[in-house]
């Protein structure tokens, strides 16, 4: 303790010492004073040096053409396999019920063809006048001279048809709901949609860079509990716009969203819903409106309807509905809408002699009824495949009871058997085609598309051919 | 003194910003520039005046969509509604016969201020000059609609199928092996829709990882194909192969990442034949040695160049004399010069059998109508005179003399053109918005049809009017069309240089 205030003392005495009492300019100096200068002196030394940077040369010109003569590229393509060489067969005939394939004829259960409307003459003849009036192509894109009276009838038949006030012509099946998402969804958008959506869809889910979502195929519990994790407790849900996205048949695997469920599900959580209806129009409802027609839920309730034509209504293109706003804000902002050639006119007269066929002529959906229950029957018991589509449902989607655990080596088996039932029986079945952008990972499975005008003699066949040849391939 | 709170954009501000070699070419002035932007400044204002007046007076209705976010957010579609909705009457004209080089345009009428159109039963016969109807074939064709009913009667409109699935006729087979005899690769894969052909074949040719460098006016189907392709996408000055390089050896050397500079797992170059805005060729020469020296890949759309130009209408690299083994990949469209729809891509064998394995286009999409492939493919040999016939030839030729004496006369009037020569699109420069439903409702009344285009389609400040000159043309046709045009854009003010006197102007 004393050794302390002593060194203390003495540290002092030094400090006070060197100019105790001495004025400088008036000012009384302290030993403090010293040490204060002293520091402030450092410090603003410190800061005239420069700062440490670690050497950073650029590179010289030299140096930069060796590196670029030392890349190397990866090739454009992978090593082409044996099953790349694949292609599909050629037809030789109208892709109808029945069709010709090298030379043979064969019951064709691989076209989308739902109400048999390839081939009807009155379709047929309307394409024809209006290839003599309007040629084949538009010749320009819809703001630019590329809309002709057609399109503008097409797009009032079919608002007229769904009910809705307003529709919008597109000139692709598939860039319809690619371009239709983008113009609505922007990026810090919430999208809540199925895992197992086709790829236009997938496509348009990118490119719209919001927020997306998954939930289980089809599985309105997992929808749910999807939409109320996103919006419990989350204020700034209700400042953006949400929207599900959910196709009428999946195409990748046939089942029918439940539209009832669904849109319970949407106004409690005040969400939008995008449907896309590509292989329901003209297949489901008492009179081919649609899913909302079959569960009975008044059109206005679905915000945005898409479809493709290129199935039921037997032509090319596609077509979307809903409110003026909706389909309004489209013409400016989608861009597979303003940027592409609009549809040929041709296809566009095509169209409405369909739309008002399957108006004129609702027997012909209790045919494709009868047909796909029939098929259904048939196939209900096959050695080696299940049915694994909705029973309504016109395509039917057949897979296998035991994978063999990868998509390829199941992909292989399933196209033995498919090639066999064309060979050896003249069936026309497809199997499954996944593209390698395509994020769906659905069990792949064999197609069979239900038409109107196929015979029950075709279906019996088909039915047989199948049985044997799974027999054979699986057993 | 209150605090400047900082407030969002209530509008997006369009980039206004011209390269300067853009603004050379286009003669772009300070006093232009300043007075269309003060044209802009005024929209605005009026806009933002009426949006007002609209919120005040809907305070007092009711909202049925409570707990909703608004499907259009006020903002996002204010060009729409402010500006586009004025002079909505000069786009999508609709026309009652097909598109050739006279149409009838429906005439309508609108009961509230151009919101809505309504058609009338009456239409006025007016001279094309906006269609893309390059070779003539879009109305009924002598040897090319017969054998299209054929078609029809005997494949139907459609398969109804995916290529890979039950769509692929004889004809698709046909018409595959004749485009790619015609661009001369050695094989080809085509498409129901050009817009898709890019889109969906971009994506599998470059992932993740990869780089694509694209030229800075492309069309939206690129932008849309390389933005979904998930790799690094960069842009060079529009037609500058200076810049390219620059902007090859910079990423060559930086790599994927900034840090562990890892290489590129490929680069693809992607240029258009003729940039369908300007009317003007790519560099395509300098372009190919540059990618050949840093080996990237090179991918040329001709939308607007195949069947059009060069000797024998084999497109831009028989015109610039560029062999079609250089260039990886080939893809145009049909819309234009076959008078059909749907798009192809042109390239090696093993490039094309991985492409029918792969991309999504060929797998789910519903195949090209048959009767449109049967279009092309008379359209096809019809330029390649395999009809019988020299009618190809003179379609070329007609096309050629008839589009370099259109902007010969045009240049010679005063106007800013804008095109190369032998390029059958050409741009007048009109820049002031105002000027584009002047320019566009003073040439209908005088039945001619033309398209004047805008932001977004053209950058900001530089609006123009369009000419796509067609082999169906004839020289009176195309006189009418200038008389028209030079009245016109004399009372529009569109006369920007000095014309040439009249003296001089002895041709023809």
């Amino acid at each position: 303790m004393n050794m302390t205030t002593a060194a203390l003392d003495w540290v002092t005495v030094v400090f006070d010492a060197p100019l105790a009492r001495a004025v400088v300019f008036g000012v009384h100096i302290d030993g403090h004073l010293v040490v204060e200068v002293l520091l402030v002196a450092v410090i603003l030394f410190q800061l005239t040096r420069k700062s440490y940077k670690p050497p950073k040369k650029p590179l010289t010109e030299k140096e930069i053409d060796d590196l670029c003569e030392e890349w190397v590229p990866e090739p454009l393509y992978p090593p082409i396999t044996e099953e790349m060489k694949t292609e599909p067969p050629v037809l030789e005939s109208a892709a109808g019920p029945h069709t010709v394939i090298d030379g043979k004829e064969v019951v064709n259960f691989a076209s989308a063809n739902y109400l048999g409307l390839l081939g009807n003459e009155n379709i047929a003849d309307s394409c024809i006048s209006s290839l003599e009036k309007y040629g084949v192509g538009s010749c320009g894109p819809r703001g630019f001279y590329g809309t002709i009276d057609v399109h503008l009838d097409c797009e009032t038949r079919i608002a007229k048809f769904m009910g809705t006030p307003d529709s919008i012509l597109y000139s692709y099946g598939i860039s319809t709901i690619f371009s239709v998402i983008p113009a609505f969804c922007k990026k810090g958008d919430i999208i809540v949609t199925d895992e197992g959506v086709h790829w236009g869809v997938q496509n348009g889910l990118y490119l719209s860079r919001s927020t997306v979502v998954y939930f289980k195929h089809n599985d309105m519990a997992s929808l749910e509990s999807t939409l109320e994790k996103l919006t419990h407790k989350n204020k700034r849900a209700e400042k953006i716009r949400r929207y599900i996205v959910v196709e009428a048949i999946y195409q990748n695997s046939g089942q029918i969203a439940p539209l009832n469920e669904i849109v319970r599900l949407k106004e409690k959580y005040r969400f939008r819903v995008i449907l896309d209806e590509s292989h329901s129009f003209g297949v489901l409802g008492n009179s081919g409106r649609g899913l909302a027609e079959y569960y009975g839920v008044p059109i206005e309730k679905i915000d945005i309807i898409t479809a493709g034509m290129g199935n039921a209504l037997a032509t090319d293109g596609g077509f979307c509905t809903g409110s003026v706003r909706v389909v309004d804000h489209q013409r400016l902002s989608s861009s597979g809408y303003v940027f592409s050639a609009s549809l040929p006119p041709y296809l566009a007269s095509a169209a409405i002699s369909a739309v008002n066929y399957l108006e004129d002529n609702p027997s012909v959906l209790t045919q494709l009824r009868s047909n796909i229950a029939l098929l259904w029957k048939g196939l209900s018991d096959l050695p080696g495949l299940a049915i694994a589509s909705h029973p309504l449902s016109p395509i039917i989607y057949l897979k296998l009871k035991k994978s063999t655990g990868s998509f390829k080596s199941d992909l292989e088996l399933l196209n033995v058997i498919t090639d066999r039932v064309l060979k050896e029986d003249s069936v026309f079945i497809v199997s499954t085609k996944r593209s390698v952008l395509d994020k769906c990972r659905l069990p792949v499975g064999i197609r069979l598309f239900v038409s109107a005008g196929h015979s029950e003699s075709d279906i019996h066949k088909v039915c047989d051919s199948l049985t044997r040849v799974a027999a054979l391939v699986l057993v | 003194m209150t605090v400047l709170l900082p407030i969002p954009p209530l509008v997006p501000i369009p980039p206004i910003a011209v390269p300067w070699e853009v603004r050379r070419m286009v003669r772009l002035t300070y006093l232009t520039a300043l007075t269309t932007l003060l044209g802009y400044v005024v929209f605005f204002v009026f806009g933002f005046l009426r949006d007002l007046f609209r919120e005040l007076l809907d305070w007092s209705k009711s909202d049925d969509l409570r707990g909703y976010a608004p499907i259009c957010p006020p903002f996002e579609d204010f060009y729409t509604r402010r500006i586009y909705h004025r002079i909505q009457d000069c786009f999508a004209r609709p026309i009652a016969s097909a598109p050739d080089a006279w149409i009838d345009v429906v005439e309508r009428y609108s009961n509230d201020n151009n919101k809505t159109l309504h058609r009338t039963s009456t239409a006025s016969r007016c001279l094309n000059l906006g269609s893309y109807n390059y070779l003539g074939f879009a109305a009924g064709d002598e040897y090319c609609t017969p054998r299209v009913i054929e078609s029809l009667k005997k494949y139907a409109p459609t398969a109804c199928s995916a290529r890979a699935d039950a769509g692929t006729t004889r004809l698709h087979v046909e018409l595959e092996e004749l485009i790619a005899r015609f661009v001369g690769k050695p094989a080809a894969i085509t498409f129901g829709m050009g817009y898709v052909t890019n889109s969906s074949i971009i994506p599998v040719l470059v992932g993740e990882g990869g780089l694509i460098v694209s030229d800075s006016f492309n069309h939206n189907s690129i932008v849309s194909g390389a933005r979904a392709s998930g790799a690094t996408v960069h842009v060079f000055r529009h037609n500058s192969p200076s810049h390219l390089e620059e902007v090859l050896r910079e990423q060559i050397v930086k790599g994927r990442q900034p840090g562990t500079h890892r290489p590129w797992r490929k680069i693809l170059v992607i240029v258009e034949g003729i940039y369908s805005m300007e009317g003007e060729f790519c560099k395509l020469p300098e372009i190919v040695a540059i990618c050949k020296k840093y080996k990237a890949y090179i991918y040329l759309d001709e939308a607007h160049s195949i069947g059009v130009v060069g000797k024998s209408g084999r497109g831009v690299c028989e015109l610039l004399g560029v062999d079609p083994a250089d260039i990886d990949i080939m893809m145009g469209t049909f819309t234009k010069s076959f008078g059909s729809c749907g798009g192809y891509i042109a390239a090696s064998e093993e490039i094309i059998q991985y492409l029918k394995h792969a991309s999504p286009a060929h797998l789910y999409a519903t195949s090209m109508s048959p009767a449109a492939v049967q279009q092309v493919i008379s359209a096809i040999k019809v330029v390649l005179g395999e009809d019988g016939s020299n009618r190809g030839a003179k379609k070329l030729a007609q096309i050629r003399e008839g589009s370099n004496y259109f902007r010969s006369e045009l240049k010679k009037m005063g106007f800013v053109v804008l095109g190369d020569n032998d390029s059958p699109v050409m741009a007048i420069m009109l820049y002031n918005l105002a000027k584009l439903p002047a320019f566009s409702r003073a040439c209908l009344r005088q039945n001619v049809a033309v398209v004047t285009v805008g932001y977004p389609a053209t950058p900001v400040l530089l609006a123009r009017a369009r000419i796509c000159i067609s082999a169906s043309h004839t020289r009176e046709d195309l006189i009418k069309g200038l008389k028209v045009i030079s009245e016109v854009g004399g009372l529009v003010g569109a006369k920007c240089l000095p014309a040439e006197p009249e003296k001089a102007k002895k041709m023809d």
